[in-house]
């Protein structure tokens, strides 16, 4: 199953026009979080932060709402955010822990609950696990090239960057849109992603992306339990709005699409390095 | 998900024998009731091991099964050359250490908590520590471990990689020639490691699960249990020496790094940062405990058993009467 295992997928974005403002789509993210933490349903949550250059997010355990506002929207580049995972349950002592991340953060928090070995305490910590869809990310350098000497843009004056519609746009403060092309943003890739085989964030509780949704919207994967628990409170508490996923258009078709794609290309390249053309071989972190 | 059903079944199964209410599992409940915490469980203990009552107990109607469980299996603890601190970890389950004893595992050699001096025959013997090789009686202890256990578990950095003690320079009071230290598997075979100083104490508790099971479970349940318990038995067959360059060389060098933080949130001597979306390794800092690299979701990923990460962590919770702390 190419989208993985959920209960329920909707387009829906956050009812409170303060998060969308900055938010990358619909604001689920920052939205859920902040309903969870009101209700005491997590006692923080691992975002990305804003870090000390621009677009260069930083790790941080939010534990008010101005904190998770501060780190709306989407920075396409690394950030390690399962590098708290521990210090989230120590330093900050949450006993209840959220935490939002790519798909390949969603499999690090769930073998860090399964095989926790250097994970003392994490395991039955985590209360709110959100996964972001992700067909590749950037190293820091990368992006700034892409931004910088492609869009021929400065970080700082950048507001928004968007991947959509085959095209890398970066929108500027005194309102101009530069784009390029997607695929002139291949080879900045980081290495790593072109063995990844998740596109939604299947083991997440609540993945999310924009796909499959008209702009401003989201397209929202309900996965465990946990997940479905939450969100449907959050529903019932009005905190969003939602569109029968039935109904927009491009719809779930388009999410299968893109995640069936991404799955094939790097299946292939994990068979090409199986030998490399030369019968040495690279690893497979999969067997 | 057959599978997992039928494991929650068998462990949060009637217990027939002594006719108690079935213990249940209240995970739905649990979680519509609003947060709650983990001693919810209203079960008692039982004054006397279920194993006793059954003698007395007069069974009317027609209950077959006569024991609470299937077959307990039977496990030791042998103290090697390390600082007790993976003991302390396999302690820090709390309730859930009872419920493991009670239930699943028979401790039957254990420095401090059980009272036996030789090495006995064991299902699953638990090895802290590496060996000094200049100790006749850790040696001679090591093989005999090796003999009289079904498997051999390496539990902590030290016993599967050396760990801190690979630094050791002996002349330490009183015994001043103690100075070759060696993971277990330099000098026998190692079926299973748990990496890390000291490892988690929910890694013991689930590897404590997956044996029984393994040893003990049906044929579904003996499938998962395989499945869970194969990287760790990878492991074990990948040599005895690991470091934080082992991230360099296995997964940064081999292109499979994302930038994820886990490597620096597992290192417990906070040898790692995160430079430019990539481990960086203090090796000075390192002391050897294969922490980072077993953690690392690049180093293995098993897609069969993290892919039912829900069903089998409601299952182990099962097991342990929930909570598991
Ligand atoms: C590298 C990358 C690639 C993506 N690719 C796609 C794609 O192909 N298709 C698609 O539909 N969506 C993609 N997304 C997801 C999308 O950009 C939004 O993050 C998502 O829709 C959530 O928007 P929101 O308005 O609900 O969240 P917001 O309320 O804006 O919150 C976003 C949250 O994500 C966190 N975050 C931001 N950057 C990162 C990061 N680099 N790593 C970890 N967490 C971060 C923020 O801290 C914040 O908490 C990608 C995201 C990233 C980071
Ligand atoms: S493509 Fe995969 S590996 Fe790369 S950042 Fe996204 S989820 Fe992680
Ligand atoms: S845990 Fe592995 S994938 Fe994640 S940052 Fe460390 S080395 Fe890279
Ligand atoms: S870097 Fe840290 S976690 Fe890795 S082996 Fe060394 S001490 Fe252990």
């Amino acid at each position: 199953m190419v989208l993985g295992n959920y209960k329920t997928a909707v387009s829906a974005r956050a009812a409170d026009p303060e998060i969308l403002k900055y938010s990358q789509d619909g604001g689920i993210v920052t939205q859920l979080f902040a309903y969870a933490l009101e209700e005491g349903i997590i006692d923080g949550a691992i975002v990305a932060g804003p870090g000390d250059e621009p677009w260069k997010p930083e790790p941080v355990v939010a534990t008010t709402k101005e904190e998770l506002l501060a780190a709306r929207g989407t920075r396409y580049t690394i950030s390690p955010n399962m590098m708290l995972i521990k210090e989230a349950t120590r330093s900050y002592g949450l006993d209840k822990v959220g935490i939002v991340g790519t798909p390949c953060q969603m499999q690090a928090v769930r073998k860090a609950q399964l095989y926790p070995m250097a994970m003392r305490k994490v395991p039955d910590k985590i209360a709110l696990a959100i996964g972001i869809f992700c067909m590749e990310n950037f190293p820091y350098q990368g992006l700034e090239t892409i931004v910088e000497d492609h869009c021929k843009t400065k970080m700082e004056s950048a507001v928004k960057m968007d991947i959509g519609k085959g095209k890398f746009s970066v929108y500027t403060e005194r309102g101009a849109l530069s784009q390029i092309p997607l695929a002139a943003t291949h080879k900045y890739e980081q290495p790593g992603c072109h063995v990844c085989l998740d596109y939604v964030a299947n083991l997440a509780d609540v993945s999310t992306g924009s796909v499959g949704s008209p702009d401003g919207w989201s397209t929202v994967f309900v996965r465990t339990k946990k997940g479905e628990d939450v969100w449907t409170k959050a529903i019932n508490a009005g905190y969003f709005e939602t569109k029968d996923i039935a109904d927009v258009k491009p719809g779930l078709d388009l999410v299968t699409k893109l995640a069936t794609g991404k799955i094939d290309k790097n299946k292939k390249t994990l068979e090409e390095r199986a030998t490399m053309g030369v019968g040495k071989g690279l690893r497979n972190p999969y067997i | 998900m057959g599978l997992l059903s039928r494991l929650k079944e068998i462990f949060t199964g009637e217990d027939k024998e002594s006719g108690k209410k079935p213990v249940k599992i209240p995970v739905v409940d649990q979680e519509k009731s609003g947060p709650v915490k983990p001693v919810e469980e209203t079960v008692e203990k039982p004054m006397v091991k279920p194993a006793d009552v059954k003698t007395e107990q007069k069974l009317d109607g027609e209950i077959k099964e006569e024991k609470p469980v299937v077959n307990k299996i039977t496990v030791g603890h042998v103290h090697m050359s390390g600082c007790t601190g993976c003991l302390v970890s396999l302690a820090d389950n709390y309730e859930g250490l009872f419920k493991i004893l009670d239930d699943y595992a028979d401790l039957v050699y254990c420095l401090t908590l059980a009272d036996v001096r030789h090495i006995p025959e064991m299902d699953v013997a638990l090895v802290e520590g590496s060996v000094c090789l200049q100790d006749e009686c850790s040696v001679r202890e090591i093989k005999e471990t090796r003999e009289k256990a079904k498997v051999v578990v390496a539990l902590g950095g030290c016993a599967a990689y050396g760990n801190i003690t690979r630094f050791c320079r002996g002349g330490q009071w009183n015994q001043p020639q103690h100075e070759s230290f060696v993971p277990i598997g330099d000098l026998i075979d190692v079926d299973l490691y748990i990496p890390s100083c000291p490892p988690g104490a929910e890694a013991i508790r689930n590897v404590c699960v997956m044996a029984y099971l393994l040893l003990q479970g049906t044929d579904e349940q003996k499938e998962l249990a395989a499945a869970y318990l194969k990287p760790l038995m990878d492991l074990a067959k990948k040599g005895t020496e690991a470091c934080g360059c082992d991230l360099m060389v296995d997964v940064i060098n081999q292109g499979l790094c994302m930038g994820c933080g886990t490597c620096a949130a597992s290192c417990p001597v906070r040898a790692i940062t995160i430079e430019y979306g990539r481990p960086n390794i203090d090796r000075e800092m390192c002391i050897k405990c294969g922490a980072c690299y077993a953690q690392c979701p690049r180093s293995f990923f098993n897609f069969d058993v993290m892919n039912q990460f829900e069903g089998i962590i409601e299952a182990i919770d099962g097991a342990m009467g929930k909570g598991g702390e």
